[in-house]
């Protein structure tokens, strides 16, 4: 207890996968987001368990689409994780390729889920159309919000890396913002077996 | 950021409005809290005004803000009335004052850490506040006027087509943003618990308000983000028509108004919690400081605490025995809720405990704990009946239910805040409040409370229902009107008395005696370092040696307590403590 108490208030930098503050902090932010998609998602299996009329969702989404969506949110992912390593190797080159092609891949992701919605609502869904409209758009849109400020959140630090920061020894800004990444990567994987598959 | 000193800023935006600092938040958040239990509470005096005298004109303020039914106060008026209030004193009185203000002050200091982790995560978390407070109050001057689903905004009450009004989608918004902000402040405690304790704060070592303070943020950081998925869904529902709530909004639709009761509540009853354990934690420190003797059970009341954390978790189902839940679902969640009374009596025999044979000083914070005690007894007793659902099912919506949270709710957690505040005033504004202006604030609180929320629970026995708007109207409730208008006279005098409360902080912020470091002669941390503490609160990190409250060791000569931060019994009184040698790179 006295080694984690110190090791904070020390000006020491602190070794990749030490707990910090802000570690801590955006875990601790994780667990709360989390339970908020928590809630949706009780207030979606209680809405569509007492149903009579749910539709069949591959009758009505396109699954080939945003198969391919998750795949490119996984691949963000995997850049991520590159990304992270190259700033704990300090390797500032590395760190702004991965970076940028993991704001690219979330840029992409918003895109096709804009394509999906705009073909969705044509075909007559919205959000008071039926329950099965007002859920789907209410748990992935609320994950797009989430998607659309981890782009902002990373283009910020993107920004940072070319201005010369945070890269180096001792600096998890990046690795803090790549728990985020994972995490929505991760509650898409949730929203899609649920929302799309099942 | 902890690492070094920071310069104190200088202008008077960065000091006084948008500041970092831990302690003038709290200040902020306090001065939020205080003025919504204002408001809160001449809310309270309506709704009395109303049951004690049905229909009449209200005196003085009824013609400006009832001029429409000549003074009186209409059924919606008084729907609204009773809404807000308690929207207005949950979420808008006792949480500012106990989490925002409390919160803020005393985790930092009594565990000797500089600031928060997260000191402009904190500063936002006062903002939102603020805001959500402003549309908030601004909700009454909308057209149609404020909320009127009930504090616990049950659709459909709460849908479209039953509050059509602006003022409902402006409450939903303004305690989505509330929950925001408790979220920002909650991982900031936690965080800030976790990584920022000073060398030696082990966890049993944290006074027992640290551990009422961290556990509350605990259950705010697993069940705010629920009930805020709940008022996004509400939220939707009134703005773009889903029907998550409301059945039969559009063909084929089963929208299911007892979903947002379970998030409701899956929230809202550890947010019962969530408000007292503070007050809990706070109480079993004041006791102990005040008895001069160790907290009786240091380590069972943390564990009762923590376990309570725990069952607060899996009881929510009691609320809505009466909704048609299964039985055995109900009965299941009667057991769990029953289990809840074995910690609670530990809780409190334990501070039976600390001041049995105690040196008790009857000094107003002390006062204001006991008093804590014995209605936390009234409204731990009074729970039982609602908890068991044979008794629940007649006691549902009267006016016992009334009686029993507010003897939980206005009561302990009530005067937890101002145990709280005759307690911390002297750290926090350097001044000392008058102790005879602030006994009698005592006593003209105390009695009259018992004198409002007693009678509740009799005339609920006697089957009168909550939130009833003309209680004459019922042949079997008239006899009650002579207690009704008891209970207003006795809420007018509580309504009064908390004007002695006000003289004394605004005279004592002006002319009071200054503070020493140490006025009470506690043991944690934040007596260590001047009243008010400076910026970043330590001139050097203490080294934390003993357990929280240390008082009457028959080692320790001269004196009957002895700081966290000392070494060795001093060899005199108020020997200045002895800066530990290893922390000095944490100074520079």
């Amino acid at each position: 207890m006295q080694a984690e108490a110190t090791a904070d208030t020390l000006p020491v930098p602190h070794a990749s996968g030490e707990p910090t503050a802000g570690k801590v902090g955006m875990w601790i932010f994780l667990v709360t987001d989390a339970l908020s998609f928590g809630g949706l998602l009780i207030g979606y299996a209680s809405l569509r368990s007492w149903s009579p009329t749910w539709p069949v969702p591959s009758s009505v989404l396109d699954i080939p689409l945003t198969a391919l969506n998750t795949f490119v949110l996984i691949c963000s992912s995997v850049s991520m994780v590159l990304a992270v390593s190259a700033a704990e190797a300090g390797d500032r080159k590395s760190v702004i390729r991965w970076l940028g092609a993991t704001v690219a891949g979330g840029l992409c992701f918003l895109s096709i889920q804009a394509y999906e919605y705009h073909h969705l609502i044509s075909g007559g869904l919205s959000l008071s159309s039926s329950l099965f409209g007002a859920t789907f758009f209410t748990l992935t849109g609320f994950h797009g919000a989430h998607v659309a400020s981890g782009v902002l959140y990373l283009s910020t630090l993107l920004f940072g890396v070319l201005a010369g920061k945070f890269v180096g020894h001792g600096d998890s800004h990046i690795e803090i913002a790549g728990l985020f990444w994972h995490f929505v990567d991760l509650i898409w994987i949730l929203i899609f077996t649920f929302v799309y598959l099942v | 950021m902890h690492d070094a000193h920071h310069a104190e800023p200088t202008g008077f935006l960065s000091r006084v409005v948008f500041s970092r600092d831990h302690k003038v938040i709290a200040k902020q958040f306090l001065l939020l809290g205080l003025l919504f239990l204002g408001l809160g509470g001449i809310l309270a005096l309506l709704i009395r005004w109303q049951l004690a005298f049905p229909g009449k004109p209200v005196p003085i303020v009824g013609q400006y803000l009832f001029s429409a039914t000549a003074g009186a106060i209409s059924p919606e008026g008084y729907t609204m009335l009773f809404t807000m209030h308690g929207t207005i004193m949950i979420f808008f009185a006792i949480t500012p004052m106990l989490i925002g203000a409390f919160g803020n002050l005393c985790i930092p200091l009594m565990i000797g850490a500089r600031d928060m982790a997260f000191p402009l995560l904190n500063m936002l978390s006062f903002w939102v506040a603020a805001a959500s407070g402003v549309v908030l109050a601004g909700s009454f001057f909308v057209e149609g006027g404020a909320a009127m689903a009930g504090w616990t905004a049950y659709p459909p009450l709460s849908g479209a087509t039953a509050t059509p009004g602006l003022g409902q989608t402006l409450w939903a918004v303004s305690l989505f943003l509330g929950g925001v902000s408790t979220l920002m402040g909650a991982i900031n405690y936690v965080t800030t618990i976790l990584m920022l304790r000073a060398p030696g704060m082990g966890f049993f070592r944290m006074p027992l308000s640290v551990w009422g303070l961290g556990l509350a943020a605990v259950l705010n950081i697993l069940f705010v983000p629920v009930i805020a998925a709940a008022l996004l869904m509400l939220i939707l529902d009134r703005v773009a028509n889903t029907g998550f709530f409301v059945s039969g909004a559009q063909p084929g639709s089963a929208g299911d108004p007892l979903l947002f009761q379970h998030l409701f509540w899956i929230f809202g009853h550890p947010e019962v919690y969530i408000l007292i354990l503070p007050a809990w934690g706070i109480v079993s420190d004041l006791l102990a400081v005040f008895s001069r003797k160790p907290a009786f059970g240091f380590k069972a009341t943390a564990i009762a605490m923590s376990s309570i954390v725990v069952l607060s978790t899996v009881v929510y189902g009691h609320h809505m025995y009466t909704v048609g839940l299964s039985p055995g679902l109900g009965k299941a969640f009667m057991s769990l809720t029953m289990l809840i009374s074995i910690p609670s009596s530990v809780l409190f025999l334990n501070w039976l405990g600390t001041i049995w044979r105690g040196s008790i000083r009857l000094e107003p914070a002390m006062l204001f704990a006991l008093g804590v005690v014995f209605v936390f007894g009234m409204g731990g007793l009074t729970g039982l009946f609602l908890g068991a659902i044979t008794t629940d099912i007649y006691l549902h919506d009267t006016a016992f239910v009334v009686g029993h949270f507010h003897y939980t709710m206005a009561a302990s957690v009530l005067f937890g805040s101002l145990a709280a505040i005759y307690f911390w005033f002297p750290k926090m504004f350097g001044r000392m409040l008058c102790p005879e202006l602030a006994r009698l604030h005592f006593w003209f609180t105390f009695l009259p409370l018992n004198l409002v929320f007693f009678p509740m629970l009799i005339e609920g026995y006697g089957g009168m229902p909550r939130r009833l708007y003309e209680p004459t109207s019922y042949k079997y409730l008239v006899q009650f009107q002579p207690v009704n208008q008891l209970i207003t006279f006795a809420a007018m005098v509580l309504g009064l008395a908390q004007l002695i409360f006000v003289w004394n902080v605004v005279r004592s912020l002006w002319a009071g005696e200054r503070a020493p470091a140490n006025p009470w002669e506690a043991t944690t941390l934040e007596w260590l370092t001047p009243s008010p503490p400076p910026h970043e609160n330590f001139d050097v990190i203490p080294e934390v040696h003993r357990g929280p409250h240390e008082h009457s060791r028959p080692d320790v000569p001269d004196r009957d307590w002895i700081g966290q931060w000392e070494s060795q019994a001093p060899a005199a009184p108020q020997t200045p403590p002895a800066p530990p040698a290893d922390s000095e790179a944490v100074a520079v």
